[in-house]
């Protein structure tokens, strides 16, 4: 890197200025020894490495455009009668929250464009997080060291979900404060304390004249006060651990082979971000997002059809919608199960995707650190249970569209939330078998390409007449990635008895552990990889394919 | 996870039989890591022709970004707030908007497009593998964190002096009750406050559009009406939180197509009025079918028989809506003849 000794006696002229600068900093900050770790720190590449960069970025120009709509936006409640530039408001009453929004949507030069960047960049940030959650599930990156950083990912998502919730409410519009009364319904199904929580969120009755300004200050301070907070712990710990890569030549669990943070991943990284912005500020020029003067102020005697919350709130509102209404009254009281279920699978639902990686650890028992990603049909109960976690979230999501579905595709309503009500059950387990299915056939195909080579399409006329297609071998780099898998052995309990004859205790969690083992990793559950021994007895003479 | 016993034969074999990445191909295994491909040099690293024309792509693609971003400037400065312009496709749409979006959405683009297709073919696009380092800490390490810590925690006697240690739990524990309590001034209690609305004997029925009182004669069959209690003014302070309950919806059925005995009493003239927020979580019902008589909540689709008491007949509600007791003043105008006797909305622990 740079000399170690500081010539104490260098005249200050002679060093250029922006080492002199450098050397300041690093008498105060220690920042040389921090770049000697990782100014040249190596990076793989991916494709789907990107997704999570999307994420940041759109991060930070939520937090740029959100601190400049915070200078026009009024966050009260007090009714105004409207007098501003947009004619069909005239004269109407509404609160000063939707006001500001319509001033700065129409006397703000550019306020439109930077609240429709804000709005399409939060779209964009959660939708870029659940895909890059994915990424990370389906190729087992969540796996020791990098459980935390999962955890801590899996919060970003689902605080993010809650501030675009009382972000899009801030308007104060007849749309989102339709989905602030839902919210308000769903609160007071809470047993017990569901009255008293609900008169403490909005000060009394709904909606009362508080809830704009308290879900302000959750929405610009609060949450994303935290959501910095864990993006930061979220990067370090990235730098930290070190980025994960997928087998290749060269490519062990012990190195991390790509190109160096300066200069290639400063210049594609930094780039990116431009990308991510320019598209984004591309997209609010021509596509207009929430207009909330279309919608009308909110008034809690009124309502839109095609009431629909942002996409990212929609599976929950595929709960709700679909949830029969059942009620049971005794003793003067109510337990609002049609209501209060939904809210509890709410958070059953993303917690289920959040434990998983300590239910495969506990699983395989694994304590090794794990760098190589998998491909995903090489886990085939994880992808299995990851695309019927999908399957289910999208099924919620049909439920919470089941009025555009039926008026879009002229399909009845009724038979839209029978659908889903049976498929909640069923097509997650329906997704789960498909799914195991095809991720054993392309582990066959990959044995097979390993076995016999790969499939050419030239069809070669034997001198007897015989016609075959001929295959062409794998190089070693081919037959390594194919090849550098790891598979597991299922659990053994071992004998029901000791060598003394004494009956062995296993525990009803070990004997639950061996029964996911022979899931995971049984006989039905994986193709043997291909061995030294089958490869060298297929090639070894006989020209055959 | 306390449990780790599993018998190491059960993992797989190491996973990294290659010691690094240099590691050369065996003979014996076909399958071995035969480490780094070599580097396959780029049109740009052979030709200097090509690294130029690179290089005047980069320098193109920032130049535009600074022409977009005058351009920004220009359309800000130029272009009023209010005009709109028609864009093929997106039909009339504000021209200051798509002007500043396009601009800067270029300017950025530019500078983003620039910097990867330098990065991509004129920076070395060498491979480098770094050594990666356990992250749990050796033996030794671990062994002198434990005595500091011990050392530590014996300096501090918190081991010896239980009582110095119990009272500093039991005060840790106590004072976060303050920040609870603080909360207690978010909202007043509920008291009865969901159960009672601006209803109330002999208040007229006043349409919602008009703000004109209703007759009979006013509601036809097959319409839906939206009423209000009289006296609610929505400049004035606390009409969102009135109407929020208090909103009604009115429709005439022939009375001899009530099906509900109660509703038929309750009704005038066959004149039905029915609490509008539903009974699901609150959403205003808008809908209505007229010839079977259905309401539908456009929110989450909870649908009522308002023939039949305004039974729940699809959709997640989980009980009637309401009727408010309706009748004709001495002047011929509907009037209501008492409150709802049960809460409107969404149901709640103590709704009973």
């Amino acid at each position: 890197m740079s000399t170690t000794t500081t010539p104490e006696s260098r005249s200050r002229g002679k060093a250029p200025a922006g080492e002199k600068v450098a050397d300041w900093a690093d008498g105060r900050l220690g920042i040389y020894s921090l770049a000697k770790a990782n100014m040249r720190k190596i990076f793989p590449d991916h494709w789907s490495f990107m997704l999570g960069e999307i994420c940041l970025y759109s991060f930070i120009i939520i937090i740029l455009t959100g601190v400049y709509l915070t200078l026009f936006f009024h966050p009260s409640m007090n009714e105004v009668e409207y007098h501003g530039s947009y004619i069909p408001m005239q004269g109407q009453l509404m609160s000063e929250a939707y006001k500001s929004t319509l001033d700065i949507s129409f006397d703000v030069r550019g306020g439109l464009l930077i609240r429709q960047i804000h709005h399409w960049a939060a779209l964009i940030f959660l939708a870029g997080m659940f895909v890059h959650m994915m990424r990370v599930f389906f190729t087992g990156a969540f796996r020791k060291p990098r459980e935390i950083n999962w955890l801590f990912g899996f919060l970003l998502f689902v605080l993010g979900m809650f501030t675009g919730f009382t972000g899009y409410s801030l308007p104060d519009d007849l749309l989102s404060g339709t989905g602030i009364r839902f919210m308000e319904g769903a609160v007071l199904s809470v047993p017990i304390v569901g009255t008293y929580l609900s008169f403490f969120i909005f000060g009394g009755e709904f909606p009362g004249d508080d809830f704009i300004a308290r879900f302000f200050s959750v929405h610009v301070l609060l949450l994303p006060g935290i959501m910095l907070g864990l993006v930061v712990a979220h990067l370090i710990l990235v730098f930290y651990h070190k980025h994960t890569q997928f087998a290749g030549p060269g490519k062990t669990n012990k190195n991390v082979v790509g190109m160096p943070l300066l200069p290639v991943y400063m210049a594609k990284a930094g780039g990116f971000f431009f990308l991510v912005f320019g598209v984004l500020a591309a997209l609010s020029a021509i596509a207009t997002i929430n207009p909330i003067w279309n919608i009308g102020p909110y008034r809690p005697d009124m309502v839109s059809t095609n009431a629909q919350p942002d996409w990212y709130m929609g599976f929950s509102e595929g709960l709700i919608r679909v949830m029969p209404g059942w009620e049971i009254n005794f003793w003067g009281h109510t337990l609002v199960l049609g209501v209060f279920i939904p809210l509890l699978i709410f958070p059953l639902v993303l917690v289920s995707i959040a434990v998983y990686p300590f239910i495969e650890s506990w699983v395989t028992g694994d304590k090794r650190e794990h760098h190589i990603l998998d491909r995903p049909r090489n886990a085939p109960t994880r992808t299995a249970f990851g695309v019927a976690w999908i399957t289910w979230y999208f099924v919620l999501l049909v439920g919470g569209g089941n009025d555009l579905w039926a008026t879009h595709f002229n399909l009845s309503i009724n038979a839209i939330t029978w659908f889903v009500r049976i498929g909640f059950f069923v097509a997650p387990v329906v997704a789960f078998v498909v799914t195991k299915r095809i991720c054993l056939g392309l582990q066959r195909r990959d044995k097979e390409k390993v076995l016999h080579g790969r499939e050419t399409g030239i069809i070669k006329r034997l001198p007897h007449g015989e016609f075959i297609e001929v295959h062409e071998p794998l190089s070693q780099e081919q037959l390594h990635t194919l090849t550098a898998h790891e598979q597991y052995k299922p659990l053994e309990l071992g004998p029901e008895v000791d060598e003394n004859g004494v009956r062995r205790k296993v525990k009803m969690s070990e004997k639950l552990r061996a029964k996911l083992s022979k899931g995971y990793y049984g006989g039905e559950s994986q193709i043997p990889k291909p061995t030294v021994e089958e490869y060298k007895e297929i090639t070894s003479g006989h020209g055959h394919h | 996870m306390s449990s780790q016993d599993i018998p190491e034969e059960n993992l797989p074999a190491a996973q990294d039989t290659t010691a690094g990445a240099v590691k050369l191909a065996d003979e014996k295994n076909p399958f071995a890591d035969p480490g780094l491909p070599p580097h396959e040099p780029r049109i740009q690293d052979l030709d200097e022709r090509a690294a130029k024309r690179s290089e005047r792509t980069v320098a193109l693609l920032f130049t535009l970004s600074m022409l977009a971003t005058v351009g920004f400037i220009v359309s800000f400065v130029t272009i009023p707030v209010d005009q709109s312009v028609y864009i093929f496709m997106l039909g009339h749409i504000s021209a200051l908007n798509f002007a500043l979006g396009m601009t800067l959405g270029v300017a950025l683009f530019a500078i983003g497009a620039g910097a990867v297709h330098w990065a991509r073919t004129l920076m070395s696009d060498h491979e480098i593998a770094d050594e990666r380092h356990p992250i749990e800490a050796s033996p030794e390490v671990k062994a002198k964190v434990m005595d500091d810590f011990r050392q530590g925690a014996k300096e501090s006697v918190l081991g010896r002096r239980k009582l110095i240690r119990n009272t500093m739990f039991g005060a840790l524990a106590l004072f976060p009750l303050s920040g609870v309590v603080l909360l207690r001034d978010l909202g007043p209690l509920p008291g009865t406050k969901l159960r009672e609305t601006a209803w109330s004997k002999g208040k007229l029925l006043v349409n919602m559009n008009t703000n004109e009182p209703l007759r009979p004669s006013d509601i036809i069959v097959g319409s839906l009406t939206f009423a209000q209690p009289e006296g609610l003014d929505p400049h004035e302070h606390g009409f969102m939180t009135e109407i929020a309950k208090a909103a009604l919806m009115l429709v005439r059925i022939q009375p001899d197509d009530i099906k509900d005995k109660q509703s038929l009493e309750w009704s005038h003239e066959g004149i039905l009025a029915y609490s509008k927020i539903c009974t699901h979580v609150g959403c205003p019902i808008s809908l209505y079918e007229q010839q079977t008589h259905h309401a539908l909540c456009p929110c989450h689709q909870s649908t009522f028989d308002l023939s039949d008491g305004a039974k729940v007949i699809f959709g997640p509600a989980g009980h009637a809506l309401p009727q408010l007791r309706i009748g004709v003043n001495d002047e011929g105008y509907l009037e209501a003849l008492g409150d709802f006797d049960e809460p409107v909305g969404p149901a709640f622990w103590e709704r009973g």
